[in-house]
């Protein structure tokens, strides 16, 4: 007897907040993401334009790269995103797996497409500056093969997610590979300073002053900033799609 | 400003096609991927107004 009052009482203890349920509302997300949403996007477009034609025009040169090291400008950002948005998708898996929260499966699929378009162009700007830089367009060393495994993870999950007739089952079995692929985040991260590699070490995210001059450091703060708000809008506009699909269908009142 | 002509900024100090085309290939992507959730919104919208419309035309009756 007491013991049911008192996992009754846990219960009630691990209640999410109040706004936990009013977010899974519908017609709240709908309004909220409403209201949400051009905040991140035009200050996002502003922003690209600004770090474009800052990056581009008046951020200097580089002494040893010259004019290819400009491809930073673009590099930088989609590398640092594409594992953000894995790292928010995990986040949002694994509140979906806890609490059956639908919104956080919905947030959490709509993180893949952006992060895998982040991927894939943190590979190909990669490339297009491995060219010129080291003579090659590719090399499997530990960077550029975790980045590729990052790639073909947010691949993997999208098709898991949808390869299922009920998509609660597929929304499940995504969201574990999306816990498991956690692993080789900190591996793509650590990769230029665990293995020799031909791909230099960080120059932004390391526990020390960034090794940039600030008339570069700015521009790229600029586009990171901007390719944050374009991603964050986007996964927020296509999880409200999904919101209003589902009002669409008849059987969901 | 780091070039003083217009030729100057579009070569890149000769890393014209690796410059241009990495920034071309990511506008390109971004522009995708801005495009598809917007044009869903709007096609959604519509359909969740004739599906209200219906509903009022059934609910008069």
């Amino acid at each position: 007897m007491s013991q049911t009052a008192t996992s009754a009482q846990r219960r009630k203890r691990f209640k999410p907040p109040l706004w936990v349920y009013k977010l899974a509302s519908p017609a709240y997300f709908d309004h909220l993401a409403g209201r949400i949403i051009p905040w991140l996007l035009f200050p996002g477009l502003v922003l690209l334009s600004i770090g474009l034609v800052w990056g581009l025009a008046f951020a200097p040169a580089d002494y040893q790269q010259g004019d290819s090291f400009r491809i930073i400008y673009v590099h930088v950002p989609t590398a640092a995103l594409s594992m953000a948005i894995y790292m928010a998708m995990a986040i949002t898996a694994a509140i979906s797996l806890i609490w059956r929260m639908r919104l956080a499966a919905i947030i959490s699929r709509n993180c893949a497409p952006i992060g895998a378009a982040c991927t894939f162009l943190a590979l190909a700007t990669g490339s297009l500056w491995g060219k010129p830089m080291w003579g090659t367009w590719w090399v499997w060393d530990a960077r550029l093969t975790s980045e590729l495994i990052l790639l073909f993870l947010y691949l993997g999950y999208m098709a898991l997610h949808d390869a299922f007739e009920d998509p609660e089952v597929g929304s499940r079995a995504a969201s574990i590979l999306a816990l498991v692929g956690v692993i080789n985040i900190p591996i793509i991260h650590y990769s230029v300073e665990w293995w020799h590699t031909l791909h230099q070490g960080a120059t932004l995210f390391k526990f020390a002053k960034p090794s940039i001059d600030p008339s570069m450091l700015w521009p790229l703060l600029v586009m990171l900033l901007a390719f944050a708000l374009l991603s964050a809008a986007n996964v927020l506009m296509r999880s409200r799609n999904d919101v209003l699909e589902r009002r669409l269908q008849p059987d969901d009142d | 400003m780091q070039f003083s002509n217009w030729q100057e900024f579009l070569a890149m100090g000769g890393y014209a096609p690796f410059v241009w085309s990495a920034f071309a290939l990511t506008l390109i992507t971004l522009g995708i991927v801005l495009v598809i959730p917007v044009r869903r919104e709007r096609q959604l919208r519509r359909q969740l107004q004739r599906l209200e419309r219906l509903h009022e035309q059934e609910n008069s009756q």
